[in-house]
């Protein structure tokens, strides 16, 4: 550390050393931002966390009440979104990667993919709306799970290739000189090569569509009461979250912060699962 | 594929081979037609505004469900502005990060810090708006906003946009609000294109005595450039078509403003509020068109994004 000399050079030096530690401040600010959204969330959260979020379904305002209905509204959409969108992605995701071998479709339907991945979600419920909200006549909880599903596709789509792609080209080879049928080598080789791949692609999808609230505006709605009819609008928490937390009663905006806290910490659950299963894959 | 031709199967092998390529190739299709059937959908359900207005409803700042006048300045206009003030905070922010990562931080901590600064892209967005409502509004009103009028409001151009009340709920909350999502987007694009600077480079400019900070202005910088500018668009299109972290916090008015500290509204934040109690064909289709300008606008961002990406990838791979 000896002061060598403070011409030029040692200015050079410092001017470096201010600018990096503006990256480190950056770097702070943004683990502060975590930090400050994830303790508001387990402070405000916990308090709410009650059996009764369970076991009861939402109030009408004033009254004490929980979350049953949203949550269960909120699985089930997103279990039947996830049953639809998986295998569509998957097969899409196929395509690109052990059949489109580079073709022009094949680079359109990746780029248009990877549009559709960061395209705003919203407009998913107004299509949504659009081919099924309007023709059926009313909002249901299938059109919910259809623009839920439509979010899926892309997630999957986009993890299927990358992980098809890091299967060893030898594997096909070997099942192909031995004579076997291209769709098994998929299915039975390359698929079962990159099988905590492709886990990891759907755990990342469920991730995604568990918080979507724009998607389900102007498809499932919401429903005060228990219901199980697909055909009917659906309570679900991230827009029961919505209302609540807009709303002026405290025992409202209380359940907003409880419901805020299941769907935040089953999101980043899933998230880490995902990834230190992908880690996993990529290690062996 | 390739080989086809050369060995054909026989028997019901060749009928299942045809009937999954098939169906990958279907799959692969209806991908395009989501995008495609998507537009068609918002051009049918626009018509009759944009007959009803012509282009004058991209120009009209009117929005009156009462005497059926709609026009798209005002949300086009606060979607527009925040997202600026997003980018604002929001580039330099995810600079830094992306800096410190791949320049400064050890081996050991780079791991669990990226997978921290990506965890906040896993956070939905409504839970950026619960927070932002009840956290980051007040606090803005109480300590930054009255901060901001009375040194910036005083300044002589840029002080009308630091005028009014501090109401803690405004364009620049949602501006904030969309600067801290869009960062993780942007830093770890930022991360993965300063990574493909060949070593040899950097450590070129070392051995002439240049500093760490010379090294990633003048060689890490110029040479992704074009991947800089493909993540900071990637992170636009997020914040131009964010919905529910904006609809919490912008106040909702239907009033373009100077001030940055006064409600306004984004196109995706009217949709959000008032598509389920829009009631009337013209009012509905208005909102719809909303979101055709909506979806036009973030395409075009999204695919230039994409292009640069795509065209700094050729160029590491070359």
């Amino acid at each position: 550390m000896a002061a060598i000399d403070f011409g030029r050079y040692g200015r050079r030096r410092i001017k470096s050393r201010v600018i990096l530690s503006l990256s480190l401040g950056a770097t702070a600010i943004g683990l502060f931002f975590l930090a400050a959204i994830l303790g508001t969330l387990l402070y405000n959260g916990i308090a709410a966390l009650h059996w009764a979020l369970f076991s009861q379904d939402t109030p009408p305002p004033g009254s004490a009440g929980g979350l049953r209905n949203a949550i269960f509204g909120s699985v089930i959409m997103t279990l039947v979104g996830t049953l639809i969108g998986t295998p569509v992605g998957m097969l899409a995701g196929t395509y690109l990667a052990e059949y489109s071998q580079g073709s022009r479709v094949g680079k359109a339907i990746l780029f248009i993919n990877d549009i559709l991945l960061s395209a705003p979600s919203i407009i998913v419920g107004l299509f949504v709306y659009q081919v099924m909200v309007v023709p059926m006549g009313h909002f249901s909880a299938w059109a919910g799970s259809a623009a839920l599903a439509i979010l899926v596709v892309p997630v999957v789509v986009r993890t299927t290739v990358e992980m098809l792609s890091l299967v060893p080209n030898q594997l096909r080879e070997a099942a192909a000189a031995i004579g076997t049928p291209k769709w098994k080598i998929v299915t039975f080789i390359s698929y079962r090569a990159a099988v905590q791949g492709l886990l990891t692609g759907v755990m990342l999808a469920v991730a995604r569509i568990s918080g979507e609230t724009a998607p389900l505006l102007f498809t499932s709605l919401n429903n005060q009461f228990w219901s199980t009819n697909m055909d009917q609008p659906m309570a679900n928490l991230p827009i029961v979250i919505f209302q609540f937390a807009l709303s002026p009663y405290e025992d409202w905006q209380q359940l907003a912060w409880g419901g805020a806290l299941l769907v935040t910490v089953a999101i980043l659950c899933l998230n880490i699962a995902a990834r230190s299963l992908a880690n996993l894959s990529r290690s062996t | 594929m390739s080989n086809a031709r050369t060995l054909r199967l026989r028997g019901p092998q060749a009928a299942y081979d045809a009937l999954f390529s098939g169906s990958t190739r279907f799959f692969g299709i209806v991908v395009l037609a989501l995008l495609g059937g998507v537009l068609a959908a918002l051009v049918l359900g626009s018509t009759l505004a944009f007959k009803t207005f012509g282009l004058g409803f991209i120009t009209s700042d009117s929005w009156n469900p009462v005497t059926n006048m709609f026009g798209a300045l005002v949300p086009i206009y606060g979607t527009l502005v925040t997202s600026a003030i997003a980018m604002i905070i929001g580039i330099p922010l995810s600079f830094g990060v992306a800096v410190f990562i791949t320049e400064l931080c050890p081996t050991w901590l780079k791991r669990p810090l990226a997978i921290a600064i990506e965890l906040l892209a896993g956070i939905p967005s409504i839970i950026y708006g619960i927070w932002g409502l009840f956290v980051l509004a007040p606090f803005l009103q109480s300590t930054i906003e009255p901060f901001l009028i009375a040194t910036l409001g005083h300044t002589p151009i840029i002080g009308p946009l630091f005028k009014g009340p501090p109401l803690g709920i405004g364009v620049l909350t949602a501006g904030v609000i969309l600067a801290i999502m869009v960062l993780p987007y942007i830093s770890s694009i930022m991360r993965d294109v300063f990574e493909t600077v060949p070593p040899m480079l950097k450590e070129s400019a070392y051995g002439i005595g240049c500093t760490t900070w010379e090294v990633v202005w003048n060689i890490v910088l110029p040479y992704t450039r074009v991947g800089v500018v493909g993540g900071i668009m990637l992170g636009l299109g997020r914040a131009m078509g964010e919905t529910m972290a904006v609809t919490f916090v912008i106040g909702n008015s239907h009033r373009i403003a100077v001030s940055l500290l006064a409600p306004g509204q984004t196109i995706s934040s009217s949709l959000a509020n008032e598509f389920t109690e829009a009631v009337g064909d013209l009012y509905q289709s208005s909102l719809i068109a909303l979101g055709f300008v909506l979806f036009v606008i973030t395409l075009i961002v999204l695919s230039a994004a994409k292009v640069m990406l795509l065209q700094l990838q050729r160029q590491a791979g070359s």
